[in-house]
């Protein structure tokens, strides 16, 4: 499959603050693409990166197969976008909004063409009522139906159920599944809520602080196979050490935080490296594997203050 | 850069804001008209009383004419206040809605959309303009009829016979819009750097406050200064109605506030093309 995106060493500075520090990441066509990670971690600094509203500080970002730098306007065309809340001109109506937005997509499209639109995200019935009466809800399907409406081969959402009651939920999730399938478009999606993202993505990218923690297939990263092994130690550097000699040395991950050491590995094979660890002289404190999807996300992001909404 | 203009001026002429000031400079006129019409007669004569002492004055002093003249004198301060309420929410008020980044992700170059921007300010300054002089010219003509045009400048005065006026005030419009398309052009810098309209628009406001200040106290201190303000030249399209019309000077006038417009609008165009979209 053709890469639809394309990240290379991106990273943006404000003033002393690093929001996004060299990351990397592919997205393939037909992808649907999760970028998860706490709140503050950096996915809306890149998503904003992605659509040139922000500019990087370094680092290359190729979408379409070309330069965001040099072509800009060939790639907006291409791109439907709902950054965070979707605001659009309350003192408008749907159709007015749509219409304008049409426009200025450079494919402005005839009232039956954008009655469709409104017809998919299922605001037909109110497309002549000004936006400032719309619920939450509706605003955000609005969003879409503006994301979507010059048809684009790459959509980018931006916490698209943020705010949402669980029936709105309901409806973007499908909405977005029906993109996705029916529609054959190629999403990005970012969130701070797993579960959606578990939901919905084929791929999922997790960061935290602004830098990759770690990127795969949904399917992969949920596999009990592939079981995180959490490792404290009394000495985390020397036992990092030990264990880089030893046959366990592929299994080590990148290093989180000083306090702990990551470990991939089969479930099957814990016991055999606990022998291992009595072996080598390490001093356990803690050997914890995670099974799920959480709660390896749930590690490698907790040392960010927000852990309690995902601690069920 | 066609669909977006008519883009902006749909949001410009949808929004209830914009018709506050076609509002106010309507309630402002009607006030004006109202007062000269129920008591100008004596009004004239109380400001006329050192000249009366000297010479007769013969005609219809109270006309269309002058009382059109008095409402422009008057309208100094307000209408650059109405020109910024419109101007410094062209761009802080979309990044406070949220749309900013909305229409910046939209296949259009930061440079059209803010020339599409500016250009709608442009045509919002004009039209409020032909409505004031539709209203202070058209409307006191209506009611008071014409007549010779005598102003009185300190000492001297001047006196335009009634074939000899219109072309004056079409030209005293005329420098106006380049006036308010200046304080437009400082009301859009600053809402390039905000996220809410309300700044630009008191900060816009405050600075012709202040320079007016600065420019019509006769202060030495201050005279040294005065050729540097905007607000002193805004106020060239005296030199219209003055006998004779001091041409030189109204044309440096006018040739500094073009020059204030190209180095705001320039200003404002470097700012947005580098600004990072965060709200």
């Amino acid at each position: 499959m053709a890469a639809i995106a394309q990240i290379k060493r991106l990273t943006k500075k404000f003033h002393t603050l690093t929001a996004v520090e060299d990351l990397s990441f592919t997205v393939e066509e037909g992808d649907v693409y999760g970028f998860l990670g706490q709140n503050g971690a950096g996915k809306s600094t890149t998503l904003r990166m992605l659509l040139s509203l922000v500019s990087p500080t370094s680092g290359a970002i190729e979408l379409l197969g070309m330069n965001l730098a040099t072509h800009r306007k060939e790639i907006l065309r291409e791109i439907g976008a709902v950054i965070e809340q979707p605001e659009l001109y309350t003192f408008l109506s749907a159709l007015e909004n749509l219409q304008l937005f049409s426009r200025l997509s450079g494919r402005p499209l005839k009232r039956p063409q954008l009655m469709e639109q409104l017809e998919l995200v299922g605001l037909a019935g109110r497309a002549k009522d000004a936006v400032s009466t719309y619920s939450m809800g509706m605003k955000q399907r609005l969003g879409l139906a503006v994301a979507l409406v010059h048809d684009p081969q790459l959509l980018i959402l931006d916490e698209p159920t943020n705010g949402l009651d669980p029936q709105g939920i309901a409806d973007i999730r499908n909405l977005i599944l029906h993109l996705s399938r029916d529609r054959k478009k190629t999403l990005i999606i970012s969130s701070h809520l797993l579960s959606e993202v578990q939901v919905l993505a084929t791929r999922i990218l997790i960061i935290d602080k602004g830098r990759k923690v770690v990127e795969g297939a949904a399917d992969q990263l949920l596999d009990p196979a592939d079981t995180m092994v959490l490792l404290e130690t009394l000495d985390n550097a020397g036992a990092r050490a030990k264990l880089g000699q030893s046959p366990w040395a592929s299994s080590l991950q990148p290093s989180i935080d000083k306090e702990t050491i990551l470990l991939k590995m089969d479930k099957q094979q814990i016991p055999a490296f606990n022998e291992d660890l009595v072996r080598l002289h390490i001093g356990v404190v803690r050997l914890e594997p995670r099974h799920t999807l959480e709660d390896y996300f749930l590690h490698l992001t907790t040392s960010s203050q927000h852990v309690a909404p995902f601690a069920n | 850069m066609w669909p977006l203009l008519q883009i902006e001026l749909l949001k410009i002429f949808r929004k209830p804001r914009t018709y506050i000031s076609f509002v106010a400079i309507a309630v402002m006129v009607w006030l004006i008209q109202l007062a000269f019409y129920a008591d100008g007669e004596s009004y004239l004569k109380f400001g006329m009383q050192a000249l009366t002492n000297s010479f007769d004055v013969h005609g219809k002093v109270l006309n269309g004419y002058l009382v059109c003249y008095i409402i422009l004198q008057t309208f100094l301060m307000q209408v650059p206040l109405l020109i910024a309420l419109v101007a410094g929410d062209m761009i802080a008020g979309e990044a406070n809605m949220g749309t900013l980044r909305l229409l910046l992700t939209k296949p259009a170059g930061r440079g059209e959309l803010l020339a599409a921007k500016f250009t709608a300010t442009f045509i919002y300054t004009v039209s409020l303009l032909i409505w004031m002089a539709v209203l202070a010219l058209a409307g006191s003509i209506l009611i008071f009829g014409v007549g010779d045009l005598m102003i009185l400048r300190g000492s001297e005065v001047d006196l335009h016979l009634v074939g000899d006026v219109i072309w004056r005030y079409a030209a005293a419009f005329g420098f106006a819009t380049v006036a308010m398309t200046t304080v437009a052009a400082l009301a859009f810098l600053l809402s390039v750097f905000a996220e809410n309209a309300v700044g630009p628009i008191v900060a816009t406001v405050s600075v012709v406050i202040v320079f007016t200040i600065l420019s019509t106290m006769d202060i030495p201190f201050f005279n040294h200064v005065k050729p540097f303000l905007f607000t002193t030249h805004m106020i060239a399209w005296k030199g219209f109605f003055y006998t004779p019309v001091p041409w030189s000077a109204i044309w440096v006038s006018f040739g500094i506030l073009m020059g204030h417009i190209l180095l705001l609008g320039g200003a404002a165009w470097i700012a947005f093309k580098k600004k990072d979209i965060l709200c």
